[in-house]
Formats: structure tokens, C-alpha cells, sequence
């Protein structure tokens, strides 16, 4: 393996010849549909009056919620997501009527026309309105170790303190997309941009009130998923859905930019209330915390999202006594969802907060509070709150690697003496570790299926459960699929992902793309070998007794140790010789009436998790980076330039180095976009107003820093995962900590060495407008001597 | 579906299959130093151009009408894409994306945003770049339109192309025809001397050899990739003006054609 393969759709996408679901040659007679958006975040809608807009020439039919042939809700793991709201609007945006016309622009101007009238009710709009309306969509869950409370009372030193983070959007490039096909039979072939074929089938259907068996999804690619397309796919796809089935005929979707981040969920904004005890060393004690997720209106993946920026509260480090408490805040938004990292890079910004804070009141550096807290040895100190013992821990590895390959200790006294010369601009290298747990939460999507169809004339279709949306998913499967057989990538057609090949799929989501659909792959290839294996034998004349036995195998396992697939030949081992190719041996097999299709699973082991007492093993393994990064900060303008990133990341064996970089490279940026630049703004009526990139800023070009150097960490096989590798797509993400921590140590090198502030409450995303702003903030403080913190310091001894 | 479909599109030629390249024209030597970013210039031309389009569509139509009655409140147009005219009748404030994606099927340029803040419908009007989502169809007529799909000879990928490929310039694929667009731009802007903002010395025309990576990543800032395939970019357009890439850019051994 190992092989720095390009995409599989590579010359589709140079050449613009990809397709993916809009792409698709349109079929004759498709309608097009459009939302009637509620333009109130909460309100009693009083009147819907359809009527005017089949005024409008070209339109077919209005879609209400009386039109919802089955059950009127999409919501994915609990009833609470209404499709067509019926007396109460949620979210600013709500489609609260769709209209069904001959074309898009006919289907816009009917829906202008609708007629709604509606109550406006109040809103709550952050976290806090909700924690003061007690408005949660579940109770409580905790997570505890140790004795937090009494470790707290007895530490050296305390501090309380909170930590609040905006959302993120996608911002996938291609908007939701959906084409729902009716063969006019009651079957539907649904096309959509989804993350989770398996799931928009099963939700389609229960829209449509008929079986799963009746509706087929695929996913021909996706232009960016990111965790957008996990649910959010779901409720377009249902609409066109039932467009489909009154009509008779083909039905598109495909949302405009501003109704894509108007109505579809976001990466949960968090508040993190905190109470932490540590020594004078700097080591953590003790520590107490609130998480609070900003849910949006319905629930969707809410749970699961908490739960994993819960168990990621610790990231590297060993906390003995730790509480950690979640809540869903109800709001009056879109619903929040899934995106890379899932509620771990929440987690972690509150630990990184947390570490930093001490260290700054230590007067100690913050790269030398974080590593004296890692996680270390075997046992107690080595084992997570939730009572995962960290089987495999690299942590070490991959911070000395950084650090050693960022000159780290060389360029932080560089940089003292830039700072000493420089009065208005500011450098700052900082570290941070990762640590993330690989595994979905909800241990039955552990699972994945693969589909190998052989042709006579040698060629092969690859079916497996996974979608792909750019991260190389395919290409690594293919790569998979041509190692097991032993034949060239170039037999091999990689099919759309479709329910219809591989049944009751998991999301590709969690990073578990490769891991399982991997694992299943592999096992239809070694079916299908395991059939294949006499038909050589035959063929290369090797008979029972030339076939050396292995002790307490079976003759399978014997012939199977005795015949090499490789180079699209099937050779003897002990009669290297004696070889025959690959076409000879399949169509020898079909004259043999040998099955030459095989279906392939996977399953992780050893995955338990008890949410009552919240310990288990959730995870399989974990996977580990660590980041340098450097920034200079302008003090007159608050502006930052990211100036050299140097990464260490562990994606074990990897299956393909090409890939695995460009997904460290990718998540890296798309990290410091959420924490540095992408600034979601709602206001006091609820309303989006950053709902297109002329406003919502994320990262371009000219952002990337110029010195941005990705290690991918040698010697790393994964025992137990597909050849030897690990899970990538997530963990990059979280590397980008290193910039916010590095932004956090430009603002305080403004201060004099004697007077730097013990603590810097950066706010998330760190925009320039937020940089200055807490800049002057701290020379305020530093000018007056009345101090203005809230955030408390209390010496215990 | 935005639009009607009412009109076939003329054959092409069969011994031209690709007729002149339009990025290969020589250009109007007015336009050398007119603006220091042409395609900002060609986003302002379109702006301007959507007002006055109704005169324009008047114009066309009366001309039309006697011949041939068109269906009510749609103009003829004759777009030459990719080498080939086509002639249609659109509505004329359709944009030139949508005619490309609904009208023609070349669905190779993308619709990110439609408000031409993403890139991701970049195509090339005799040879610079556009957005083809703010400029409307009617006001293309006699000039050289080139898409993503028009920039290969046959099988033979155009260098841009080929170095997005071996540079590994893209994960999903949305974006990258639209930046493939920009970058073949940029490489005849640079080439017709044009500077950027971050040119640093306006006195002399930058070079292709001498091109820093600052000036390529200003010069394509117009362009979003939300995977943040952005290092590989870069390394695309360096491959493809003749400089060496960093080494840390990637050496594919092998290529999948899927």
C-alpha cells in the first residue's frame, strides 16, 4: 500500500466531467421546487393561502403539509423535526410551503406569492436565554471521575472561568442537492448530496408512508460534506420526495447559497462554565465543568455531538478528579448538526482555555503546563475519565517530532528578541496537542458493507456503504480492493453509493470511512479469493499433496498460504513457475458455476459504552497530531498572518500519504476558519446575517501560510485497522488550537514581560475586530488600577 | 429546470472540432494596461452591462421578430462556446452560468453562490476571466466563451489541467474547474504584464519566471476551496508557468482514471 495514488475522479474533476447529483443530464418533464421561508425565528403562523401563486404561469402544485402522504417529520434520532410546520414556525427561515413549478424560476416566483400570516412569539437566541428559561432538549448527562468536589477544595490553587465558541457553517461549495426519480410503480430512485444514503431511504420512506424497499438513494459524489450533508440532506430530499409521488414526475432540489445556510444546521456553538483546581507546578487536580451546546430547534445529532465533546474535556491530559456535566440548549435557530470533529474540537478549546490560564497564572509557558499534564504510563494516569485505558499512546511521539521539527525552543527566543525590537507588532508560537477517539459514539454504526461484482471478462464493479465527498474515500477503498485481489486499479469500476448494492449503511462520517468500509471491502475480496483459490489450483495443476500444510490450519488456509495474488496472476509459491492470469481463472470459474459476486462486512470490536454511569470503551483507538504554529499580531488593526506551521500527525500506515495530507492540510484550515475568521451573526430577531461569503469569511488562499509543513508520523501501523492505518479525517481539524493559542500569546507579548496579564479571554472565532478589542481591554485594565474581572482568582493556602 | 428548452444547437463544423483557442487570441492591445486586475475590470463590465441589457435585448428582438416570432419575452442569442455557435432564445436576464448549465449542458461550471463570491463559475470571455454568474447570456454575442469542458485537445488535458492533476490540486472537485479557469487566466495575464496587489514593483511587468507565491495566491484569492486543496493549487500553477513546486509538493505515481 502506501501508494501516493491520485483521486479516482481525479480527470473528472480537472476536465469538469465529474457529475455529481445536479450534474445529471435532466430528465423531460423535471420539476423544480422552492421554499416559502417564515420570516420570523418563532411565531404562530395564523394563515397559509396558497391560492395566488397558481397564478403564476408554470407552476403545478403548492406543497402544504396536508400534501405529506406519510409521517410529517425528518428527525433523525428522535419524532421532533417537523417537515411541514403546521401551527408554529421555529427557526427564522423555516420552509414552512414548497411550490412545484415547471422551472426554478416559476417555482421562486409562486412561492413569493404564498400568503402567510403569523403571531410573532419571542425568541431564544443563545445560550444563555435558554439556561435562564431552563430550555433543554434532554436532561443532563455527566461524566465523572474521582471525587471533583472535595479535589477542588483542597488544591493548591483554583480558578473559575467560562469559555463560549461560535458555530461554524459548512460551507461545502455544493449546496444540498436532491433528484427523486418516481418509475411510476411507487418505487422511487432518489439522487441526493447526502453523507447518509441509508438514512435519507429510511426517512424518505416514512415521508412518503410506504417501505424502505421502495425508495433506492444514491450518492453519486458530494462537492463537500464536512458533517453537512449527515441529516441535513434529509429533509430536501423528502420534499422532492413528495413532489414526486403527487405529480407522477422527476423532481430536483438544489438549494440557493443563502437558503443553505439560512435553513440547514451548523457546528454547535458551545459555552464551557469551568472550575478547575491545580497544583503550583501547574498540574491539574481537579476539575468541574458545564458544557452547554446551542442545539437549534430540534434535536437532530445533539446527543451524540455532546457526548462527544464530553469525553473530549481531557484531550491529552490526565485529570484525576473531573466532572463534566452537558446540556442542549433549545434555541430558535437552525438545528444545530454534525460537522468534522463532532463536538470534540468544543471539548477540547475548553481544556486548551483552561491550560493556558493556568499557566499564564503560574508564570510558567504554556507548551511546559501541557506536557507536564499528559497522559503517561499504564493504569490510573494513562487511562481516560470514562475508563478507556489509552492503549496506544503516541502523545509523546508526536509533540517532541513537532517540536523538534518547528525548531520550536530556537524560534521562541527568535521571536522574544522580534517582540523586544517590534513595539506594535507581535509574535507568538505556541503547541497544542491532539487526541481523538476513533469510533461512532452509538456503537451499532460500527458496522459497515461491501458489494465485489466479477464480470467474465475479468473487470470488476467495487460496491461499499461509504459516500464520498472529496476526502479520497474511493480511492482508498479501490487501493484496498486491488491489494486483497492482487490485480491492477484499472479492473475496477467504483460504483455511486447506493442502497440498492449495500443495505443499512452507517453515515461516512466519525472518520470511519476507510476503518470500515475498508475492513468490509477486504472481506468480500478474501470471499471471493477463497472461491477462486481451487479454480487456480486446478488450473496450476497443483494437486493436494504438493500443497505444503501449515500446523493446524485447514486445506483452505493451506492452499490459500500457498497461492500468491499478485500482478493480476495467481502463482504457486513452493512452483513459482506455475502461474495463470486472473481472466483465466474467473472465466474457468463461471464454467464451474462459481459464484464470482460476494458481499463483504465488518464490524469493530471490543466497543462498549454504558451512558447510565458514562464508562465504557467507545473508542477503538485514538489518533494523535500535534501543531506549531507561529503568528504575528498588528496592534493597530488587530489582524494576524499565520507565518509557519509546522504538523505532526499520526495516520498510521497510511493508506495513501497523498490523501492523508491533503486531509491534514484541509482540516487544519478548516480549524483555524472556525476559530480565527468564520463569525456567524444572528440578530435580535434571529436572522442570519451571515448567509453568504460576502459575509461569511472563510478561509481562501491567501490565508494559508507560506511555510506550512505536514509530517505524517513514521513507523506508525495500526495494529487491528485496515493495513495498518488510522482514521484521518477528523482529528486534523483540532490542530488548529495551536493558531487560537498562538493569537492568545501575540496579544499578551504587548504587555511588558513584568506585566503580562495572567489571564487573556480571547473570544472564539479570534477576529481582528475581537484581537483589538481584547487588546484594548487588557490596556484598560493595565492603565487603570481598577481591575474588571470577573474571572476569578482565589488563593487557597 | 430554470428555463425552457426551445432551440437545438447548431452542429459544429467537422473539421473544426476545436476552432481557435480563444485564450490563444491576441489581445486587444487597449486592454494591456487598462486594469490592473482584468477580471475585476470584466466583474464591473458585467455589472454595468446587466443595466443596459434591456436596450440591448430590444434591439435583438426587432430585428428577430419579422422572421421568426420568438416565445414572449425571450431574445435569440448566438453564444460561441468552446469553439461552437449555438443559437437560443433566452430570457434575457438569464445569466451566463445558467444558459452554460441549463441551456447547453456544460455542467463543469458550478454554482457556488451565484453572486459572484466564490469563483466556482469562473469561465474565460475571449480569454478573461468571468464569473459566469454576473454576466447575463445576451451580452456574450460575438465573443469567444471557453468552459472547463473547452480547455482539453481531445484526450490531451490542458497544463493547467494536468498540473491540478499531478499536483493534487483538488479534493472534492467543485471548485476545481473554476479555479482551473482562474489559473489559466492569471498565466495570460501575467504573461500580458498585468500586475496584482501584491506586485511589488509596478515599474516592471512580472515574469512567469520569477511569479512568487504570494502573487499566485493574490491572484487566485478569488477563488474558494473549502477542502483547502489550496497548497496544491499553488503547487498547480507554479508546475504550469514552468517553475519547480516546492519539494514538499507530491509526485503521483500513478493516476486512477475512474
Amino acid at each position: 500500500m502506501n501508494h501516493r495514488r491520485s483521486h479516482e475522479s481525479a480527470v473528472g474533476h480537472v476536465t469538469g466531467k465529474a457529475i455529481y447529483t445536479d450534474e445529471q443530464r435532466p430528465l423531460l418533464g423535471m420539476l423544480s421546487i422552492y421554499p416559502v421561508i417564515a420570516p420570523h425565528a418563532h411565531a404562530r403562523i395564523t394563515r397559509l393561502d396558497t391560492a395566488a401563486a397558481y397564478e403564476v404561469p408554470g407552476l403545478v402544485r403548492v406543497l402544504t403539509a396536508a400534501d405529506v402522504p406519510g409521517v410529517n417529520d425528518t428527525g433523525a434520532i428522535v419524532q421532533d423535526e417537523v417537515l411541514f410546520p403546521t401551527d408554529t414556525v421555529s427557526y427564522w427561515g423555516q420552509a414552512v410551503a414548497w411550490a412545484v413549478a415547471e422551472t426554478e424560476t416559476a417555482a421562486r416566483l409562486a412561492a413569493a406569492k404564498v400568503q402567510v400570516e403569523y403571531e410573532p412569539l419571542p425568541p431564544i437566541l443563545t445560550i444563555q436565554d435558554a439556561i435562564a428559561t431552563q430550555n433543554f432538549h434532554t436532561s443532563p448527562q455527566v461524566i465523572r471521575r474521582g471525587a471533583p468536589q472535595s479535589a477542588l477544595e483542597t488544591a493548591e490553587l483554583r480558578l473559575t472561568g467560562e469559555v463560549e465558541m461560535n458555530g461554524q457553517d459548512h460551507f461545502y461549495l455544493e449546496t444540498q442537492a436532491s433528484w427523486v426519480i418516481p418509475d411510476g410503480e411507487g418505487h422511487y430512485q432518489v439522487y441526493s448530496s447526502t453523507q447518509h444514503p441509508t438514512e435519507t431511504q429510511l426517512i424518505v420512506a416514512r415521508v412518503l408512508g410506504i417501505t424502505s424497499n421502495q425508495v433506492t438513494v444514491t450518492c453519486l459524489r458530494m462537492g463537500g460534506g464536512f458533517g453537512g450533508k449527515e441529516t441535513q440532506a434529509n429533509p430536501f430530499a423528502c420534499v422532492a420526495a413528495i413532489a414526486a409521488q403527487i405529480t407522477g414526475r422527476p423532481v430536483r432540489v438544489k438549494l440557493n447559497r443563502q437558503h443553505d445556510m439560512m435553513l440547514t444546521g451548523k457546528r454547535h456553538g458551545f459555552l464551557g462554565q469551568y472550575q478547575v483546581g491545580f497544583t503550583r507546578q501547574g498540574l491539574i487536580t481537579a476539575l468541574d465543568v458545564d458544557l452547554y451546546a446551542d442545539g437549534g430547534w430540534s434535536l437532530d445529532l445533539s446527543p451524540p455531538v455532546l457526548m462527544r465533546a464530553m469525553v473530549h474535556i481531557d484531550n491529552a491530559y490526565y485529570i484525576p478528579n473531573l466532572e463534566v456535566r452537558g446540556q442542549i440548549a433549545r434555541t430558535h435557530k437552525a438545528s444545530n448538526t454534525a460537522f468534522r470533529g463532532f463536538g470534540g474540537p468544543q471539548g477540547m478549546i475548553v481544556i486548551e482555555e483552561i491550560i493556558d490560564r493556568i499557566a499564564r497564572t503560574l508564570k510558567l509557558s504554556p507548551e511546559l503546563v501541557r506536557e507536564r499534564n499528559f497522559y503517561h504510563g499504564s493504569g490510573e494516569t494513562n487511562t481516560t475519565h470514562y475508563g478507556q485505558e489509552i492503549a496506544d499512546n503516541r502523545i509523546q511521539r508526536v509533540w517532541q517530532e513537532a517540536q523538534m521539527n518547528a525548531q520550536f525552543l530556537e524560534r521562541k527566543l527568535a521571536i522574544a528578541q522580534f517582540n523586544s525590537t517590534h513595539a506594535y507588532q507581535k509574535r507568538a508560537i505556541a503547541i497544542t496537542p491532539v487526541k481523538f477517539g476513533i469510533s461512532f459514539n452509538k456503537i451499532q454504526y460500527n458496522q459497515a458493507g461491501a458489494l465485489l461484482l466479477i464480470y467474465t471478462d475479468g473487470s470488476i464493479q467495487l460496491n461499499h456503504g461509504g459516500t464520498e465527498m472529496g476526502q479520497g474515500l474511493h480511492t482508498k477503498m479501490l487501493q484496498v480492493a486491488a491489494r486483497t485481489l492482487g490485480v491492477s486499479l484499472s479492473r475496477f469500476r467504483m460504483m455511486p453509493t447506493s442502497t440498492d448494492k449495500v443495505p443499512n449503511t452507517s453515515a461516512t462520517a466519525a472518520s470511519s470511512g476507510s476503518d470500515l468500509n475498508g475492513q468490509a471491502v477486504k472481506d468480500a475480496c478474501e470471499t471471493i479469493k477463497a472461491r477462486l483459490a481451487p479454480i487456480a489450483a486446478q488450473l496450476l495443476l497443483l494437486l493436494p499433496d504438493e500443497i505444503p500444510q501449515i500446523n493446524g490450519k485447514s486445506s483452505e488456509a493451506d492452499l490459500l498460504q500457498e497461492l500468491i495474488f499478485a500482478e493480476d496472476t495467481i502463482r504457486s509459491r513452493t512452483y513459482p513457475d506455475r502461474q495463470v492470469s486472473f481472466e483465466a481463472v474467473v472465466k474457468q470459474a463461471y464454467c464451474d458455476r462459481i459464484s464470482l459476486s460476494a458481499t463483504g462486512y465488518y464490524r469493530t470490536p471490543n466497543l462498549s459504552w454504558n451512558p447510565e454511569t458514562g464508562k465504557g470503551n467507545p473508542f477503538y483507538y485514538f489518533a494523535y497530531g500535534a501543531a506549531v504554529s507561529e503568528v504575528e499580531v498588528d496592534g493597530f488593526t488587530g489582524t494576524f498572518k499565520l507565518r509557519q506551521v509546522d504538523i505532526v500527525h499520526d495516520v498510521g500506515e497510511s493508506l495513501n500519504p497523498l490523501i492523508d495530507q491533503g486531509q491534514v492540510e484541509g482540516g487544519f484550515v478548516q480549524g483555524m476558519g472556525w476559530l480565527t475568521m468564520e463569525e456567524l451573526v444572528w440578530d435580535n430577531q434571529g436572522r442570519l446575517r451571515t448567509d453568504a461569503p460576502s459575509t461569511y469569511k472563510i478561509p481562501t488562499i491567501s490565508e494559508i501560510p507560506e511555510h506550512f509543513q505536514v509530517h505524517l508520523l513514521e513507523r506508525a501501523s495500526q495494529p487491528g485497522v485496515i493495513y495498518g492505518s488510522k482514521a484521518v479525517g477528523e482529528p486534523p481539524f483540532m490542530l488548529a488550537m495551536s493558531v487560537r493559542e498562538a493569537i492568545r500569546g501575540a496579544i499578551a507579548a504587548f504587555s511588558p514581560p513584568s506585566l503580562e496579564p495572567d489571564h487573556i479571554p480571547l473570544p472564539s472565532p479570534a477576529t481582528p475586530e475581537a484581537i483589538l478589542m481584547t487588546l484594548e481591554a487588557l490596556q484598560q485594565n493595565a492603565s487603570s488600577e481598577v481591575l474588571v474581572k470577573p474571572w476569578l482568582i482565589i488563593e487557597n493556602r | 429546470m430554470p428555463d425552457k428548452t426551445s432551440s437545438q444547437p447548431d452542429q459544429p463544423e467537422p473539421n473544426q472540432p476545436n476552432a481557435k483557442k480563444p485564450n490563444a487570441k491576441k489581445p486587444n492591445s487597449k486592454k494591456l494596461n487598462a486594469s490592473r486586475r482584468n477580471f475585476l475590470g470584466q466583474a464591473l463590465t458585467a455589472a454595468g452591462g446587466a443595466i443596459a441589457a434591456p436596450t440591448l435585448f430590444k434591439s435583438a428582438q426587432a430585428q428577430e421578430v419579422a422572421a421568426n416570432p420568438l416565445p414572449e419575452g425571450e431574445v435569440a442569442v448566438q453564444l460561441t462556446v468552446n469553439g461552437q455557435t449555438q443559437s437560443l432564445t433566452l430570457e434575457p436576464r438569464v445569466t451566463l452560468l445558467d444558459a452554460l448549465r441549463e441551456r447547453m449542458g456544460l455542467t463543469g461550471s458550478k454554482k457556488g453562490c451565484d453572486h459572484g463570491q466564490c469563483g466556482a463559475c469562473t469561465v474565460l470571455v475571449d480569454g478573461q476571466r468571468v464569473y459566469s454568474c454576473l454576466t447575463l447570456a445576451v451580452m456574450q454575442e460575438d465573443k469567444a466563451i471557453t468552459t472547463i469542458e473547452g480547455l482539453a485537445q481531445g484526450e490531451t488535458l490542458h497544463p493547467m489541467q494536468a498540473a491540478f492533476l499531478q499536483q493534487d490540486g483538488f479534493q472534492c472537485g467543485y471548485c476545481t474547474p473554476g479555479q482551473i479557469c482562474a489559473a489559466v487566466a492569471l498565466l495570460d495575464e501575467v504573461q500580458r504584464g498585468c500586475a496584482s496587489a501584491v506586485t511589488p514593483d509596478l515599474t516592471t511587468s512580472p515574469a512567469t519566471a520569477t511569479l512568487s507565491e504570494a502573487e499566485i495566491r493574490e491572484r487566485l484569492s478569488g477563488n474558494l476551496c473549502r477542502c483547502s486543496a489550496y497548497n496544491g493549487i499553488v503547487a498547480a500553477v507554479q508546475q504550469a508557468i514552468g517553475q519547480t513546486p516546492p519539494p514538499a509538493a507530491v509526485v503521483l505515481d500513478q493516476v486512477i482514471h475512474a
